[in-house]
Parts: C-alpha cells; structure tokens; sequence
C-alpha cells in the first residue's frame, strides 16, 4: 500500500469505535423500528416494554435492544425483529412484549399468532425475508435501513459504510467517482430527471473553483416519503454519497434541504453531520486526504415548486423560491451563483453501493434496458403500504399487486397516481407498465381503488399545484386556475357541454409554454384522467352523476328498507335532521335537505345506507 | 452568425437573444415581461416562438440565438397559444381601459388589440385588492397587475432596494412590499422606475392620473436639469404643462431609469412663485419693472461703476444650471464687455480641488472614465461620495457591477447607502482621506502589488511618492483616521489585485482646506495600480450639478478661458482677442470665495449671479450676507426669489430648463442637448438674451457676434474651443450626447481619457503629506460637523422644495447625530437642537442615528431654515480657493422647553 492510503486508513480506523456498535449481524438483538410512522404507532411503548421485559429477566446483558431505520412495511408498524433468527412480528403492542419475550428470545420459537400473515394464503410468516412485501424487493439503497441504529455512526460504519469514500480517496481519482456514478445510470428525480454522472461532469466544467454539493429531501407532494425514509434510517448513507460528490467535484459545502415537519429525519441527519464532524469526516483535511467538505442543513416549509431545481436553490439562498429561466443550468450557475450538483437523498444514498460495487452491478440491477433500483413510497387504498426498493423496469402490478398486496380487500383496484401533483395517473389496464422515470420530482405511488373519483381526484391534484404554483408564469398561474374552476364545476354537478375539450386545450398549452417543472406538469392529472377516464368526465357533466359516489353534489343517500334494523343511529347522528322512522322501523333520508355529510353511512352498525350515483329526479318532500 | 427568422436571413451576434435578433431585423415579438433593462424573467410567456428542432415552443426572451436556427414566430399555433395567454392574462385584469391612464400607452391594449382578444373567455375569479394610494408620487392597482414582475425586476436588478416582491403562491399572488407597508415606509426611493417597467396602469405616475389622456400629450426630450449625470428626459406636455416626465429606455446615462427628482421633481416648472417680471429695488422694494428699466438701470450701473473703480470691481457669477451656450455668452459679457476674468461660479464650492489637483497629476480635470463603462469594473473605491443620493444614476452603474460580482470599498465618515452595500466600510474620521490613501498606497507598495509596468511606462514621479508613503503604514493611518488597519489591508489587497478598479469620489475629497491634496493622492492610487485609461479604471470625480463641468468648460472660471485656455498665456489671449475683437485682461480675476473677502474689503462694488444662491450655498452665511449687504450693486438672474435675490438691486427673470435649448455637459462629459418644451412665464427671458442685450446697450453692438439662438451661440464655442470643436445642435440632435474631446465633425467623442498617454503626457506622481482640517474638535466645539446633499432635494431647494410630493418625502431638515452623543448632549430624536460653531448657530430637529459615527454629526445644506452654511468653515484651499465645507468644530444641544 501507497502511503497515502496507509495514511487514510489510519485516519479513517481512529474514526470507527467498534466498542459501540450496537447492531452486530449474528447477535441476539430485539430490533425495533423507531421511523416516523412505526414511532407514530407506538413503537416507543414497545422498546421500553421490551426493555423493561429483558431487565426483569436479568436479560439485559445477553440481548441488546436496537433502534433501527425503517423496513418499509410501514402498514404494519410497530415492527420488530427478534436477530439473529430474524423472527418478524408486525403491529406489536407493549402487552405482546412478554409473550414474544419468553417464547421466542428464550424459548426460542415464535409466537405464531403475533406472526405476519400471507394476505393471500392466511397462513404465518415467520421469518421477515419471507414477507413478500420484503420478498419482491431489491434493496440497495435502503439495504442497511432498519438493519441498523441510525444514530449510530459505528453502526453505519460497521456495515461498511464509509468504505467507498475511504477508498475512492485511496485511489485520488475523482474521475473514477464520475465515470462510476455516470457509467451505473444513476438517476435523480430532481428537476428534469436525469443522470446525476453527466451532472457532476458539466459541473466540472465551469470556471469557478467553487462548487456547491446539494441534497434535497423536500418531497413536496403527499404520499412521497422515501427521501425522508432514508434519512431516518440510513443518514450516513447520503453523507457518504455526498462526499463522493464532493470529491469528484472538488466542492467544499454542501446543503441538505429537508422539510421541518420530517422532523425525526431533520434529527437524524443533524446528529449523524455532528459525529461525522467529531470523528473527522467532516470538515478540514477530511481523513488527512486533503478533501475539505462540510454538510449544513437547509430546513424549510414543504414546497411542491422546489420540485424544480432552480426554485429549490433560491429557496436555500434565502429568496422567494421561484425558478428561473435556464440556461445557466445549476451545473454552471447554481448555489449562489457557483456550480452546483443537484439530487435527492435517495440518489446519493445509492452513489456509495455504485462506487463499492461498481457501475455494472448497479446497472445490472435494473430489468431489461433499466438500469439499476427505484425507490418509491407505496401508499393509498393499498393493503401494505410503506417504502419499496425495486428493480427498475419492474411492472407496476408487480409493486402493487405482489409487493403491495393489492387492494384492500372487497375493492376493486382502479388507477395508480405516481408522482402526486405532477405525475401521472394510469389505470388499472395499464399497470404492466415498467417503473422507471415515471414521474418527475416525487416518489410517490399511491394507490386508488373503485371509491376514488377520477375528476375529483384531478380537480385535488390540480388544486395542489395551483395553490403551490410560485405565481409568476402565466399558464401556470391562470390557466390552473381556469382548468381548476371548470374541474370545481363538473364536480359541483355545473359541467357544461365542451368542459372537456376546454380542459385538454387549457393543459395543453399550459403544459407547453411554462418555465418550470410545476407548471409544465401541473396539467398532466387533468390530461392523463381525461385520456383514460373520459366516461367518468361525461358521466359527471351528461348524467349528473359520479360514477364512484364522491362527488356530493352528484350522488343521492338513501336507507335500504331491507337492511335498516330501524336502531336510529343516523337519525341521532343526523345534522341536517332529515332521517325520520321510528324505532325498530326502517328509517328515510329526505334528500332535499341532505348535506351528503356521509355520517349517516359511517354509523350505520347494518350498512344499510346506499350511496347512488346520480341526483334523485326532484322528488317532493314526503313523497318518497 | 446567421440565423432564419420568419424565413429571412438574420444576422447576430454571439449571446444575443432569439427576441434581440428578431427586433434587430424588424420582426416584432409581442413581450409584456421583457425590459431591456432586466436579465429575462420569461414569465408572460407571449414571446413563444417555434424553433425546428426544440421540443416545444421556446421563450425568445431568454433564449440564444444559434447559428444557423431556424425560428418562426407567429405560426398557427404560436398565434393561438399567444391569444390563450392573453385570453387568460385578461380574466384576471381590471379592463377598465375606457378610464384608464395608460388607455393608447399600454402594451396590454396594443396586445390584446393586435391578437384580437376583445374579452376574457373566462369568467372565473379576479384577484381583488384594494387600490394604493399611499405615496406621493406612485399609485398600485393590483386589479390591473398582470404580474409581469417588471416592478420587482428594476427595484432588484437596477435600483437594488428591494422593495417589491411576489406575495403570495399561486393565483392569489401579488406584488406588493413587505408586510404590505406603503413604499413610503419601506427602503424604496421613490424613483419611479418601477412604474416605467409596468407594461399596463397597474404602476401609475399620480401626478399626472385622470389630468389628460396619452394621446393628448406632446412629448419633447431633453436633459434633466438636476445632478450631473445628465439623465435624459423626455418631458409630456399637456396645454404647456409638463404633466409627467419619463425617460426612453436604452438612452441617456440613465438607459431609461430615473430618480425622484428627475422623474417626479417637475412641479417647479409652473410653479406660482416663478419669478415673470423684472424686479428693481425702489425705496427699499423690489417692485416689478420693465425690461427696458432693469436693463437701463443695471446698464448704467455698471457703466459708472466701471468707469470709477474699474473693471476688476465688478464680478460676474456664472451659473452650473445654466447652459453651455449661456455660460459661453456670460463670461465673454465679463471678460469682453466689462473688461475682467472676475467670473467665476459654484464649481468653486465642488470641484476646484478636482481642477487644480487632476490638471496636475493629469493634465485634464475631469471624470476619465463613462458610467457605462464602470459596468466592467471589477472593484470600486468610493470614497467622499454619497454615491447612491447625490447621483443616483451613476450609483445604478456601480451597483450594476455589484450584482456581476465586483467589489465595493467605501471610505466615508458616515455609513451611507453604499456603505452597506460594501465589501470594505473604511469609516475614516473628517478630513483625514489623505492619510487614509497614504495608507492604502502604502500596503500596495509593501505587499508587491504595485504596477510596475504602467509606472514605468506612463508616469513620472515615483520616487518620490514613494518616499511620501513610506510613514503611512497601516497602524500609523488607523491613528489618524480611526480605520481599524485591517481593513485598510483588505481594501489596499483588493485594490492592488484585480484587473480593473475604478475610483468614484465627490465632495468629501474635494471640499477640504487641503482638497487638492486630497485629490493628488487619489490621482496617486489610480497610477500606483494601473487604473487609468482603460474601460471599468479611472479616476472619476462625480460632478455634482447638472452643468457644472459645462460651465467650467466654457471658461466661466477666473483663469481660462473657454477649453481651459489659461488667460495668462499671450497667444491664447491673442487669439480671444481676435475672434471677438477687444482687447482682453491679462490677470487672473477673483474666485467666488476670494469674491467676498474682497467685497468686505471694498475692492469689489458689483455682484452680478446668473443662477446661484450663495446665501445658502457658500460658506459662512453671516460673511456672505454682510458681504451682500455692503454692495453698491447686486444683480441675480434667476427662476425663483432666492434668498440671494432678497438682497438685490435687480431680479431678472429666467427661463427654466424646460423653457429653452440649448446643451448641458454631464459628469461625464457628455454633452447633450436640450430642447424647449413649453414657453417661460410671463415675461422671464432666456439666461444669455440678457448678456447679448447688456452687451448692446454697453456699447459692444458691432463687435458682438453672438446672435440669437443657442445653437449658433454653440457654433462659434465650437470654432474656438478645440475639445468641443466637432460639437453642433445638429449632430446632437442626430447623434444624441458627445463625450468631449470631439475634435472635429467626424470624431465620435472621447468617453475614456488619458488611453494611450496623459493629457500632460506622463501621469505625474506627487507626494502628499496629511494635514489636519484647519477646524478641530476642541472643548468648546467638541463635535465634527460635516455637510452634504440628500437624494429627494437639490442643492438650495429652489426647485425641489416646491415640488409637493418631495416635501412631503423629506419636509424639512435635520441633523444626524449618533445615538452615543446624543444620549450624552441629552438629545432626543426628532427633536430640534442647536448647532453651533463658531460663525453661527441654527437650530434644526435631530436625526438620532447610527449613520454617523461617535464625536460626528451631519446637516444637508438645502434647507434655508436650518442653513448648514451658516456654520461652516470659508477656510480655504490655498491653491483651489475651495472652502472646508466637509470640516469643522461645533457644538450640539436640545433647544431648552422642546
């Protein structure tokens, strides 16, 4: 070895205290999930029982209990994994903890009724890698995620994190970084997708020598949450993709964008940027190598425009976040003016696995033409919703169907939404689709079943953009706003004859002649429903009625005689008043004076209440 | 390079936009967001264009024209997303065109009429703000706001006050300013050239609202009658009322862009205190007389005064307001007609120091350098201007650069706009710029970043500058001028290092007791670092009045005459003398400071001003007015009742700037021309028809060549005057402003000097040592009072203090004193207080601020309430004759039962 490198590596080894890893592969652990939504479901409870449990055994000593990042099968939190036997048992409750205490950590054998159960066989699963919501992904990205405390830098180091920067500053060849990171097709959702290699290497090219390194995790759309995901469970990971970026382009700050109610993953990423500057790798000399580079983080409200690239830096510098025109593109005028690489966590949190294990592993990774893995955050009318690596080029059946299990059980799955606001919605025809640049600056994919009104779910969408829309640019700033009040009126039941053809020439030239990555998607929900579900327009502005029984102003309550047991639950709950029937009878809606509030239908212990399509012919108060 | 547009040939240069080469060939691209003025914004979106080959259609605003592109610009489509666009900007705008201001000057209308929208198609929602009429000068319809962000554009990227922005996301958007505070309470300077960017009546002039329709108005350029950049104006006219002032875009030093004054300080014009008949004292009265009597009078005055005290005891005062053409005419009238070089005029109380100092160092004593070109500067000292207020137009320039990266360093005593926005602040004490100078000269020898090459090649004098510098190493200056050292490194590392560095100074180098040292260690530093003669360098003295480097040119000073030409040289005079046929004097007359001394004296009896109110504008009011008091015989030729004409014998009444043609000279040499735009009241008479018809009546009819038109006036200065040789109305008027030296017809004008060699040859080095101001803080006057000008009002308020709007802005005068001392003197701001020096006291409110450091307080001199001139120093430079304006001692206290 060169001196240089043993220089490195001794550097790099006072960096790790094995001493304190505290997630060690082949090891009795209870591991439980600490992100945001198994914490939201009690997962804190179910540590301090597990603990509380161990101690009163004077089992504290031979079983650590570790709090990791997420598995993704966020549906089914609190999560918890009993090593080295990997034993999975979802939804656990604090008074489970005992049971799986004795029987599996001692006894040695799982508790079969806490088990996870096959959506389809109903049969249990014991071990987490036999989930297929686990079983139908490719995890490299999130591979440590839930595998290790996050607060831990040695646990991340103890899993190798770290190994490739150390090594690519072994080699000196920034070139290599961007060859690798080009040559594996690693993408960005920011901005225009694309590649993040060819992006380093026009950053390369500008005059200055000052570089900017900056990360975004401001998902800025509903249903998007992977960034925060990694954030939360594997911070370490998107520091080390940044280092590698910013060895390749010789940048010396860096910037994490991350939204402030993501708040644990804000924590996470703070914590992990102080131990990596205490330990040195972050800040001057980073390892003796001669690299200098620290990360701040950029907290903000969530913003849908900082979906584009140009917003989102002058939002970190302080402005008002609109766009702006390009060229400059950030590669050549970004953070303040400087060159500027710009991706989303997920990216770099893939930049370290490209650089250990080479650009043709990670290409490999993808199916077909498809290069390496896409992360997305499957939610919606879905039975297990949660984070998914995949293949890219996977179908989207695929991920809904076998990862996702489908919809929920009694419905019909109608149309997955990818990308929120700005994405795209396919229906259910066409879920053999490959998963790869579907939509741009989101890695949401939610899943919408029969009781989804399309033109309703078009008119919310649109509505987002609209309200988010920085305001400057003309077709983004009116022609939403028009498209968006025709969408108010076919839903309020006022569509008229040629609302859809005023429809599709408003978002066609909206979508043509904006700025920015908001406005020129913002019309594609209205399209895209328009081209696929156009019977459910005609049937709103032709027949007044929502074929899915959304919109109020298009559907008709009533109590079917058959089914009312006559309890007077909704005639109590009633806040319009207009349910009458005596007890023990069958109760009416009369319909005029109907608020369509739904409650009636949420109460009712019989399912007695129908929702019908349509508004009732006028129907005289009394008569029905 | 070559590209198609709509099928022809397009020629362009590299970097222009698709929109440039277009309107370069004629080919109009509709534009609501586009202003030459701005970086592209690519917002209205109206300016689409089909490219072959693009995705989709492009913004031709924003986007470069290519070699061998192919574009066109109103295809079928283009057409149709173009009216979708104004269908949707119109369902979201008050189209209130039938009422509206800019109804036949709003590029909206012309749009929409020329894509045929006559009405939304749209009958959504319409953003709903009240009207804001909270500022004098400027009302907000948010209802036609179309958002184009022009507003936000010029107040960013031109003016740099940030003041508007975008509210609100989304459809609610709006502009407005932070918290939604009237522009008045924000750091907005009112200059308007937000509402010169808003392409609808959104952004609306209030003065001129619901008084006449576009059409109705007679639009007449011509140059601004204010500081010396010398914006170009282009006054509206409405039954002969200016009405409203705007300024075209892409012309004039300003390119478009105006401030308060120039814009909105035109009420003066028709004003009801314009003087429109002579005046003649009688009985101690100054009643209305004809012109015939006043002629008669002062004609037979000066006649006899000449005749018995000769002609040295009558001095002329000529004006920096007046044109080329007037002054031309007033010192011929003194040196040919009365028999003297007593003539000179305010240039005394600016830039004297400036003359005496750069015809040294130099050899010409002028800015070297054009606004524009300091656009590629890549660092500036400013130093003793207040850059962003007494010439705002030139500050847009600097502030230009500013944005493109280049460094600022500001030496002033107060922390002026421009301080703030510095690199380097280097807040020096009063009067100790040449120490501060030394300095900085000193780190750039010491450190190795001197210019060997250019001081070998184009100056002489090294050594022993030098040598001067030697003392001054930075803690020494930090002694002297209380600028902590380290700074004065920086700055000196900044100057020494970078490719261009311009110097822009003012008043605060010049009035001083030792000014033209001030100005010889500037001339120094620009020699030292090699920053003369090239684009984006120089040595740039900001002249401070509309025509003062006019009226030097033009001789109305006590030593040369017309082109510099010294009266002492035998030849040149021999010359004079020839073209206008008398014999001339020899001797160097009396300066204005000089003027009063000998009027105390008794050697001067006759005062003759054109244009000036040395009551408010010369050191040492109580001198000054005793001076005025004890003359046989005052003249004042002026626009209003100064309080110098208080004291006269004779008032004549003039013809304003927007009364008359004629050609003034910017700070930049540049002169440029006026145009007559409605006729003068009553009987006021234009400046130089007065001296033609006094130099008649004292009998110089047959040898008086000047005839009666100002253009003819400018053919006979440009037959004896070499630098404005090639300088006529016709070519003006064709060509637009001329940067002299315009030698002849042909020359295109000089805008930089000194590029291949100095005017005196070498650039010569001197060295200079610091000397104290001849006032010092001492226990009786144990403060520094310094003085100065503000943005909204100009030199003695005779103008802008009737102009309603401005004083409404700023309505009196004050003096800024730091919180420190005034916590001490038991000042309380807003407050009046007594400052007091040893000439005099006035009583003024207090201004409790941190713009001023500790042991320094500030008085504006425009107010003749609180005249600042009545406490300054006449302490004079010895070689300049310019007064220490900018120095003295004094003493501050609450006005007792305040």
């Amino acid at each position: 070895m060169s001196e240089r490198a043993d220089r490195i590596e001794a550097a790099f080894a006072h960096v790790f205290h094995p001493s304190m890893v505290s997630a060690r592969e082949g090891e009795q652990e209870v591991r439980v999930c600490a992100a945001t939504t198994c914490a939201g479901s009690g997962a804190g409870a179910v540590r301090d029982a597990f603990r509380d449990e161990l101690t009163r055994r004077g089992l504290q000593q031979e079983w650590r209990v570790v709090e990791t990042g997420c598995r993704g099968s966020c549906d089914q939190g609190p999560i918890v994994s009993v090593e080295p036997a990997g034993v999975f048992y979802p939804r656990v409750s604090p008074a489970s903890v005992p049971r799986i205490v004795a029987e599996t950590l001692v006894g040695g054998r799982p508790v079969e009724d806490l088990l996870y159960r096959h959506p389809d066989t109903g049969r249990p699963v014991a071990r987490a890698a036999d989930v297929p919501f686990l079983l139908g992904q490719r995890r490299l990205v999130l591979a440590l995620a839930g595998r290790i405390d996050p607060a831990s830098i040695d646990d991340a180091i103890a899993h190798e994190r770290y190994r490739a920067f150390v090594e690519a500053l072994i080699a000196d060849e920034p070139d290599d970084v961007i060859d690798a990171v080009e040559e594996s097709g690693l993408r960005t959702r920011v901005g225009d997708p694309g590649s993040v290699g060819s992006r380093w290497r026009r950053a390369l090219d500008g005059t200055h020598d000052e570089r900017f390194v900056v990360c975004t995790a401001d998902e800025g759309d509903p249903g998007a949450f992977a960034d925060r995901t990694v954030l939360e469970s594997d911070p370490h990971a998107v520091i080390e993709g940044m280092l590698l970026a910013a060895f390749a382009i010789g940048a010396r700050h860096g910037v994490v964008r991350v939204r402030r109610d993501h708040a644990a993953a804000g924590e996470r990423l703070r914590g992990a940027l102080v131990e990596c500057r205490e330990r040195g790798l972050l800040g001057r000399d980073i390892l003796g190598a001669g690299l200098s580079f620290d990360i701040e983080i950029d907290a903000a409200e969530r913003m849908l425009v900082c979906a584009d690239e140009t917003a989102l830096i002058a939002s970190l510098e302080g402005r008002r976040a609109v766009p702006r025109i390009r060229p400059p593109a950030p590669t050549e005028a970004g953070f303040r003016g400087r060159p500027t690489v710009v991706s989303d966590a997920v990216a770099y949190a893939a930049v370290p696995w490209i650089v250990r294990n080479g650009a043709a592993a990670y290409a490999a990774a993808g199916l077909h033409e498809h290069t390496g893995t896409r992360v997305f955050s499957l939610s919606g009318q879905v039975r297990n919703g949660g984070v998914v690596e995949v293949p890219a080029g996977t179908s989207l059946r695929r991920v809904v169907e076998d990862i996702g299990g489908g919809a929920r059980p009694g419905r019909r799955l109608k149309a997955v939404q990818i990308g929120g606001p700005l994405g795209v919605c396919l229906p259910a025809t066409a879920l053999e689709a490959p998963i790869d640049d579907l939509a741009a600056g989101s890695s949401s994919l939610v899943v919408l079943d029969d009781r989804t009104c399309m033109v309703d779910l078009a008119r919310h969408l649109l509505s987002i953009s609209q309200r988010e829309g920085c305001g400057t640019c003309v077709p983004c700033r009116l022609g939403t706003k028009r498209s968006l009040e025709i969408l108010e009126r076919i839903v309020d039941g006022r569509g008229r004859d040629g609302d859809m053809e005023l429809l599709a020439e408003l978002g066609t030239y909206c979508s043509q002649g904006t700025l920015c990555v908001l406005g020129g998607n913002a019309s594609n929900p209205v399209l895209g429903t328009l081209r696929d579900f156009a019977d459910e327009y005609e049937a709103h502005i032709t027949e007044r009625r929502c074929p899915a029984g959304v919109c109020r102003a298009l559907i008709t309550y009533s109590i079917d005689p058959e089914a009312c047991t006559g309890c007077t639950l909704c005639a109590q709950r009633c806040p319009a008043a207009v349910i009458s029937g005596r007890e023990g009878q069958p109760h009416v809606i009369d319909v005029s004076g109907c608020t369509k509030c739904d409650i009636c239908r949420q109460v009712c212990p019989d399912g007695a209440v129908r929702v019908r399509s349509g508004v009732s012919q006028a129907v005289a108060p009394g008569t029905a | 390079m070559e590209l198609t547009i709509d099928g022809r040939m397009v020629k362009a240069e590299p970097g222009t936009t698709i929109l440039q080469a277009a309107r370069s060939a004629g080919i109009d691209i509709p534009t609501l967001c586009q202003d030459d003025r701005l970086e592209p914004f690519a917002a209205c979106r109206l300016c689409l264009v089909e490219v072959e080959g693009a995705r989709g259609p492009v913004a031709s605003c924003a986007a470069e024209a290519a070699e061998g592109m192919v574009v066109r610009t109103e295809t079928d489509e283009i057409v149709e997303q173009r009216r979708v666009l104004l269908d949707l900007m119109l369902s979201d705008h008050k189209a209130d065109c039938l009422t509206c201001d800019r109804a036949g000057d709003c590029r909206l209308q012309d749009l929409a009429y020329r894509y045929g929208v006559e009405t939304s198609s749209y009958a959504g929602e319409k953003r709903e703000y009240p009207l804001r009429d909270d500022t004098p000068f400027i009302v907000f319809d948010p209802s036609k706001c179309i958002l184009c962000g022009r507003c936000v554009g010029i107040c960013d990227e031109v003016q740099q006050c940030h003041v508007l922005n975008f509210a609100e996301r989304g459809f609610p958007a709006f502009i407005s300013t932070s918290y939604g505070r009237s522009m008045v309470e924000t750091t907005c300077e009112m200059c308007g050239n937000c509402v010169s960017a808003c392409p609808t009546g959104a952004l609306q002039d209030k003065r001129s609202r619901h008084t006449v329709r576009a059409w109705d108005v007679e639009k007449v350029d011509t140059v601004c009658p204010y500081c010396g950049c010398g914006c170009n104006l282009t006054l509206h006219v409405a039954d002969g009322k200016v009405v409203r002032v705007t300024s075209k875009v892409g012309e004039g030093p300003g390119g478009g862009n105006l401030c308060v004054k120039g814009r909105y300080g035109f009420e003066f014009i028709a004003h009801p205190d314009r003087l429109t008949r002579p005046l003649v004292r009688v009985d101690g009265t100054l009643t209305p007389a004809s012109w015939d009597e006043a002629l008669e009078l002062i004609t037979s005055k000066l006649f006899e005064i000449r005749h018995e005290h000769g002609p040295d005891a009558i001095v002329g005062f000529a004006s920096a307001r007046c044109t080329n053409e007037e002054d031309y005419v007033f010192q011929k009238f003194m040196r040919a007609v009365i028999g003297t070089n007593n003539v000179d005029h305010c240039a005394r109380l600016c830039h004297a120091s400036t003359v005496t100092g750069l015809a040294q160092s130099f050899g010409s004593a002028a800015m070297t350098n054009s606004f524009a070109d300091l656009e590629m500067a890549d660092a500036f000292l400013i130093i003793g201007s207040n850059t962003s207020e007494s010439h705002p137009i030139g500050a847009l320039h600097v502030k230009k650069a500013l944005r493109n990266g280049a460094k600022l360093i500001v030496a002033d005593p107060r922390e002026i706009d421009m301080a703030r926005r510095a690199d380097i602040h280097l807040r020096l004490r009063p009067g100790t710029n040449v120490a501060l100078l030394n300095g900085l000269a000193h780190v750039i020898i010491e450190e190795g970043m001197a210019d060997d090459e250019f001081i070998a090649a184009r100056t002489e004098g090294f050594e022993e500058m030098r040598e001067a510098v030697r003392p001054y190493a930075p803690a020494l200056v930090e002694e002297i001028t209380g600028v902590p050292a380290d700074k004065i490194v920086a700055a000196a590392r900044i100057l020494g290092t970078v490719e261009r560095a311009a110097i822009l100074y003012s008043m605060g180098i010049t009035q001083h007791s030792h000014g033209t040292e001030h100005v010889l260690a500037i001339s120094n530093l620009a020699m030292l670092t090699g920053n003369v003669g090239r684009p984006g360098t120089g040595v740039n003295p900001l002249r401070g009045q509309n025509n003062v480097q006019g009226a030097c040119d033009m001789g109305a000073l006590p030593n040369v005459f017309p082109g510099y030409q010294p009266v002492t040289d035998p030849a040149l005079r021999a010359r004079w003398e020839e073209a206008w046929g008398v014999e001339l004097p020899a001797e160097v007359g009396l300066t204005v400071t000089e003027t009063f001394d000998a009027i105390h004296e008794g050697s001067v009896k006759a005062l003759i001003v054109m244009g000036e109110n040395v009551m408010l504008s010369d050191p040492d009011q109580t001198h000054v007015e005793e001076a005025l008091r004890k003359l046989d015989f005052l003249v004042v030729q002026d626009i209003f009742l100064t309080e110098t004409a208080d004291f006269a014998d004779v008032v004549l009444p003039a013809a304003c700037f927007a009364e008359k043609d004629g050609t003034f000279t910017n700070t930049e040499r540049r002169v440029q021309l006026l145009r007559k735009a409605v006729e003068a009241p009553g009987e006021a008479r234009e400046d130089w028809w007065t001296w033609c018809e006094l130099a008649h009546r004292l009998g110089h009819a047959e040898k008086w060549h000047c005839t009666p038109t100002q253009a003819e006036i400018m053919d006979e200065i440009a037959r004896l005057t070499p630098s404005y040789g090639g300088i006529s109305h016709r070519r003006l008027d064709k060509e637009g402003g001329l940067a002299w030296p315009v030698p002849d017809e042909e020359h295109p004008g000089t805008p930089i000097l000194h590029t291949e060699r100095f005017a005196r040859g070498k650039g010569r080095f001197f060295g200079v040592e610091y000397k104290a101001a001849a006032e010092e803080p001492d226990e009786d006057y144990p403060l520094t009072l310094t003085t100065g000008r503000m943005l909204e009002h100009y030199h003695t308020g005779t103008m802008t203090r009737r102009v309603e709007g401005i004083n409404e802005l700023v309505p009196t005068g004050f003096v800024e004193i730091s919180p420190a001392d005034a916590e001490r003197l038991g000042v309380v701001d807003g407050r009046p207080v007594t400052v007091e020096t040893r000439r005099g006291r006035i009583e003024t409110p207090a201004w409790v601020t941190d713009r001023v450091g500790e042991g320094v307080v500030f008085i504006p001199f425009h107010f003749w309430e609180g005249p600042a001139n009545r406490l300054t120093n006449p302490a004079r430079d010895p070689q300049a004759k310019i007064p220490e304006f900018k120095v003295c001692a004094c003493k501050v206290s609450p006005v007792v039962g305040s």
